[in-house]
């Protein structure tokens, strides 16, 4: 890797560095089936129970803040698969701070691999895939009991925003364990803000204050994950009174979240190199 | 050539101490102070020094994991903290107590891996693991999860893979911590025979004295941050002031041994310990006994290195040599 490389070498470098170690866990991970295949039914019978809690709660209404089942339904739906895909692809780095504390983040630095692509495949096990086949069940289940006229620009909505919500929590989930770095036991702090913002994501906006639904648009930016997609695609007001191009907004919102996220991981990365463990 | 230079290179972090249940107290710690030394392409040099005197930190300034407070390093030519994934490529590194390899794969896939990660050509790859396989008796464990072996196994497995990808530096951090007797020699003869075939410059920290005595031409003792000695191994016994000793054997019971230069040291019976300097021949020494004494048998003792190092620490340390 050196300097010259253009920018799409480099992250395609990071991409197949990526694949090549979470191919390797994979394949560790197999060596116990039955442990996999425990777990990966625990974590698709768990997630399913999280949304019949959901159904059970319509049962004795038809209406949650002025939205129904299956609009709640989509919004479940997105942020589970958001989180759910997010959590395969970048999920360990939560492990941060255990490396820094063991010193086994040299080994990766040792590497002529990526550190972050190194971190982010450690681990990497396919029983993560219960939220994800949940999500996309919830989904697929909302877009047919939806009451609305799909419009081009309203199917494009869906996959565009499934992307770009990946891409955020992905963001975030980095993002917040770069904390790791200073705090080496800080993991808590980005589990409340990936799991909790997903489980806030999966409620219609309109359950929450106003000034939650304020910190997630100009705070930590988790309303453009689906909150703010949906209300295009479901043609609902704004409960904020939003301009309608923040609706849009979300490709916007994913590249400033990966730009503070990459910024925030070069500044931990500087400082753990400078100051040793 | 100079393979690694390192000039004036200082390494000082914080410390945060608890005073009172507010209060912290910074604190300045220099774990390297001033390191200056070279190391030669093809060189294999041992680096000893007490925990915490800045081996461990020096070796990772040499990786580019750690970013130097202050002076020059240069390791195959490019500065190591700026260009860490571009060396990445040329540097083998082997931590005795914490393995590379996938722990519930075949080695085999190991090395597989780091044939991608490394981008080793297939020729190189396929001549390299050969090598290594066979200097390294790896042969029948290819395709033994890395889990069922043992540590002298395990050892072996990590050597080779620090070394598929022909790196030009080979830093080993304690490599035969823990090994039996049987596995460390097997070790440190692959790193002789890799040192002088492949001409890999190889720098080692070790506790273990016979790793240097064995294997190194060149020694280095650091303490406290800094270069205390750096040599050929008997310039450690020089600096140690370390005495040989002449054990006597006399036809029977006899007041101490005086001669000029030798201390007796001990009397049992008919034997009798002298010290004599280590860099002085024992040939005059024992003809003299021979000539003024009843002489019986006699026998040549070594200066044991671990008490040359201790002295050499002690020194270091400000205190008075022993």
């Amino acid at each position: 890797m050196v300097e010259s490389e253009s920018l799409a070498a480099r992250a395609g470098w990071a991409v197949r560095s990526w694949w090549l170690i979470a191919a390797m866990w994979g394949r560790s991970m197999l060596t116990y089936r039955t442990s996999f295949l425990l777990g990966l039914a625990a974590n698709v019978l768990i997630t399913f129970l999280d949304f019949a809690v959901l159904i059970l709660m319509f049962r004795h209404t038809r209406q949650l803040a002025g939205w129904t089942l299956a609009e709640t339904g989509l919004l479940y739906g997105t942020s589970s698969v958001a989180l759910g895909a997010a959590n395969l692809l970048v999920g360990s780095v939560s492990g941060l701070g255990e490396r820094v504390r063991s010193g086994t983040l040299d080994t990766m630095l040792i590497r002529p691999a990526p550190a972050l692509a190194q971190l982010a495949a450690e681990r990497f096990s396919l029983r993560r895939l219960g939220r994800l086949v949940q999500g996309f069940a919830v989904l697929g289940w909302s877009l047919t009991a939806l009451d609305v006229r799909w419009t081009w620009d309203r199917v494009l909505m869906v996959p565009g925003l499934l992307l770009c919500g990946t891409v955020i929590f992905c963001a975030v989930f980095v993002g917040c364990s770069c904390v790791q770095f200073w705090w080496g036991d800080a993991a808590e702090l980005q589990n409340s803000v990936t799991y909790g913002g997903s489980t806030l994501l999966q409620y219609p906006p309109t359950v929450f204050a106003k000034e939650v639904v304020a910190g997630t648009v100009f705070g930590v930016p988790l309303a453009f994950v689906n909150w703010l997609p949906a209300l295009h695609i479901l043609d609902r007001p704004d409960p904020l009174g939003l301009p309608v191009a923040f609706r849009f907004a979300s490709p916007v919102a994913a590249a400033l979240c990966v730009l503070a996220a990459g910024l925030a991981w070069r500044a931990g990365l500087r400082a753990y190199r400078s100051t040793g463990s | 050539m100079a393979v690694i230079e390192v000039e004036d290179v200082r390494r000082t972090f914080t410390v945060r101490t608890r005073n009172g249940r507010w209060r912290r107290e910074k604190r300045e710690v220099r774990a390297v102070d001033g390191l200056t030394f070279q190391v030669e392409e093809g060189e294999c040099v041992g680096c000893i020094g007490p925990n915490g005197a800045g081996k461990s930190m020096t070796v990772k300034m040499l990786t580019g994991i750690l970013v130097p407070s202050g002076g020059r390093l240069r390791v195959a030519g490019v500065d190591p903290a700026a260009r860490r994934a571009a060396l990445a490529r040329r540097i083998g590194v082997v931590f005795g107590q914490r393995t590379t390899l996938w722990w519930d794969l075949p080695l085999r896939d190991s090395y597989e891996l780091a044939r991608r990660i490394y981008r080793i050509p297939d020729a190189r790859y396929r001549t390299n693991l050969d090598r290594c396989v066979e200097l390294l008796d790896l042969g029948a464990l290819l395709d033994t999860p890395v889990r069922q072996l043992s540590l002298g196994r395990r050892m072996r497995g990590d050597l080779a893979a620090a070394l598929l990808h022909d790196p030009s530096v080979l830093y080993l951090d304690e490599p035969t911590i823990g090994l039996d007797v049987i596995s460390k020699t097997k070790v440190r003869e692959f790193l002789r025979e890799t040192n002088r075939e492949q001409r890999t410059t190889v720098l080692l920290t070790t506790h273990d004295l016979t790793d240097i005595e064995q294997l190194c031409g060149r020694v280095m003792v650091i303490d406290h941050g800094r270069l205390v000695l750096d040599g050929p191994l008997e310039e450690l016994h020089t600096a140690g002031g370390s005495e040989r000793t002449l054990v006597v054997d006399l036809a029977g019971p006899h007041p101490p041994i005086e001669l000029p230069g030798v201390r007796t040291v001990k009397v049992e019976g008919p034997r009798q310990w002298l010290a004599f300097p280590a860099r002085q021949s024992a040939a005059p020494l024992v003809a003299a006994v021979a000539e003024r004494y009843p002489l019986v048998d006699l026998s040549v003792r070594e200066p044991a290195i671990e008490d040359v190092i201790a002295r050499i620490y002690a020194g270091a340390a400000g205190e008075p040599v022993a």
